[in-house]
């Protein structure tokens, strides 16, 4: 039956359907429509969005850094913007791309966390899980041509064992013992291996925080989009720790000596 | 034979206090064939004894994942529904975390499950209840599930006809099943499903099913991948069968098996108590 009334009593589509002879799920209808499906929009590009996100493996477990930029196009937008976050007690995830998809993939693995503590059954979710989790969360919104625009780091270490991966807006994967976002995939992957591949397991914190510090100020010197503040992450068997801002130092004295990029005396 | 007043609908209390639809679920548990199940700190095993119907022998046990077996007592066809759903929780598990499922959280699932059923109108209760086997992170694990949706975890128990005699077979034994070895644990779990049998009857090689979790045994045939669930039937449980010891020798249980351990030297042979 027709429940809309404003079909009652009339002919139906005389130009279709002349004499009502047509199976009913073929004949016009004001059946119920979603008035929202043609505002539907995609992710078609990042808006405000973070830049690299550095992590390495050590002695004790994984280091990881990102700065606290959140730009706007090339406008540096938020400068206060943490990109690392902490699951449960063992991992560590860094983001770069859009930011209201990475506040967004945190609300998620928030409730996975919650759901988790709240069987208090000893068992938790560690690094690997978390990196598999997102991985299929990645795929699956990139399958359905709405992806979450981020490429994300998740390292940690459980049960005695580091684990360190990649995953990114097209559900990619990989893993090594170094690991950039971004434009670090460029500037910092080829320092960073050179000063970590070989020492994962003789790497003190200290060796590690200046290696991270090193490349940080690589990418603030050569990044336009970084900035010379940024939080360093610490995932050992002891847990996680974000620490407080911090500054890449830096030396601008050789910019004198430059020529050939604008106004000059001489 | 069971016929009270409060029981047409299984949502409604009698006066004492009880909903008989449960009662009469778990009744349908009894009906079943017996299964037993202990667990040491290295293993977790199963033992069920197979009812005849025809000319072959009823399934009891069924593989959930590589690390949980069931043995049921009681309906089949909810066993098969309820196993199935114990299947895509395992690979839902294996697929979004890549973690094989806590046997818990497995158990605790179908208990919920069960326990809807016992409060929303129109529905009847499972007619099954379950033991499950299951290692994880925190080493092997024995539990029970009973349709009335309580799950338990046990050092040892039996469900099904007869259990009670089992029951208290395990009761006399089961401070020993922890540092058991894996043939040990068998042949009590092996005599302990004998208790059930009636007065003509014997276990061998057609009515006798065994699950295992944890390292191989030797004498087991088949190569064992990490430990993980495993069902023995028809000849391979055979070894098993010739371990055990004769009921009128009078020390059944209490002695060692003459040969059924020769990896454990004579003198570290398990002390009973009692």
């Amino acid at each position: 039956m027709d429940h809309f009334p404003t079909n009652w009593g009339r002919p139906r589509h005389e130009g279709f359907d002349a004499y009502g002879t047509f199976p009913i799920h073929q004949r016009p209808t004001n059946g119920p429509k979603d008035a929202f499906k043609e505002g539907i929009e995609r992710t078609q590009q990042p808006i405000v969005t973070g830049t690299s996100v550095l992590a390495i493996k050590y002695k004790d477990g994984i280091m990881m850094a990102a700065d606290n930029l959140a730009s706007y196009g090339s406008l540096a937008r938020f400068k206060d913007i943490s990109r690392l976050h902490a699951v449960g007690n063992n991992t560590i995830i860094g983001a770069g791309g859009d930011m209201s998809d990475f506040q967004y993939i945190q609300t998620i693995l928030d409730d996975i966390t919650t759901e988790e503590f709240t069987a208090q059954d000893g068992h938790s979710l560690g690094p690997a899980e978390i990196h598999e989790y997102l991985s299929q969360v990645m795929y699956a919104r990139r399958t359905k041509m709405n992806p979450l625009w981020n490429a994300l780091l998740v390292g940690g270490v459980k049960d005695g064992k580091k684990f360190l991966a990649y995953v990114d807006l097209l559900g990619t994967t990989y893993s090594a013992s170094t690991l950039a976002t971004g434009f670090g995939g460029h500037l910092a992957i080829p320092l960073l291996r050179e000063a970590v591949e070989g020492r994962e397991d003789t790497l003190t914190e200290e060796e590690a925080l200046r290696i991270i510090e090193n490349s940080m100020r690589v990418l603030f010197y050569r990044d336009a989009r970084s900035l010379n503040k940024y939080q360093v992450a610490i995932v050992t068997e002891a847990g996680v720790k974000i620490s407080e801002s911090l500054k890449v130092e830096t030396s601008w004295s050789f910019a004198e000596g430059i020529r050939g990029y604008g106004a000059q005396t001489q | 034979m069971f016929r009270n007043t409060y029981d047409s609908d299984n949502t409604v209390f009698s006066p004492q206090g009880r909903l008989h639809q449960v009662e009469y679920a778990l009744e349908a548990v009894k009906q079943g064939s017996a299964a037993v199940g202990l667990r040491s700190k290295t293993h977790a095993v199963l033992l069920a004894l197979k009812a005849r119907e025809l000319a072959s022998y009823q399934q009891k046990m069924f593989r959930i994942d590589d690390h949980v077996g069931i043995a049921i007592a009681g309906l089949t066809s909810d066993a098969r529904v309820l196993s199935n759903f114990m299947r895509q929780q395992a690979m839902s598990s294996k697929m979004i975390f890549n973690r094989p499922v806590p046997v818990n959280r497995l158990v605790s699932a179908i208990a919920d499950k069960a326990q809807v059923n016992t409060q929303e109108y129109g529905r009847r209760p499972y007619g099954v209840g379950f033991l499950v086997i299951g290692q994880d992170n925190s080493g092997p694990h024995l539990y029970e599930f009973s349709p009335s949706g309580n799950s338990y975890e046990y050092y040892a128990m039996s469900i099904g006809a007869r259990s009670q005699s089992a029951k208290t077979y395990l009761e006399k034994h089961y401070e020993s099943f922890a540092d058991c070895s894996l043939e040990d644990l068998i042949r009590h779990g092996l005599h302990a499903l004998r208790e059930t049998l009636q007065q003509d009857k014997e276990l061998n090689v057609n009515n006798t099913s065994i699950g295992i979790v944890g390292p191989a045994s030797e004498h087991e045939t088949a190569a064992v991948r990490q430990g993980g669930f495993r069902i023995l039937e028809n000849e391979a449980v055979d070894p098993f069968l010739q371990t055990m010891i004769a009921k009128d020798s009078g020390d059944a249980g209490n002695a060692p098996a003459a040969g059924s351990s020769s990896s454990a030297p004579a003198d570290e042979d398990v002390q009973m108590s009692g």
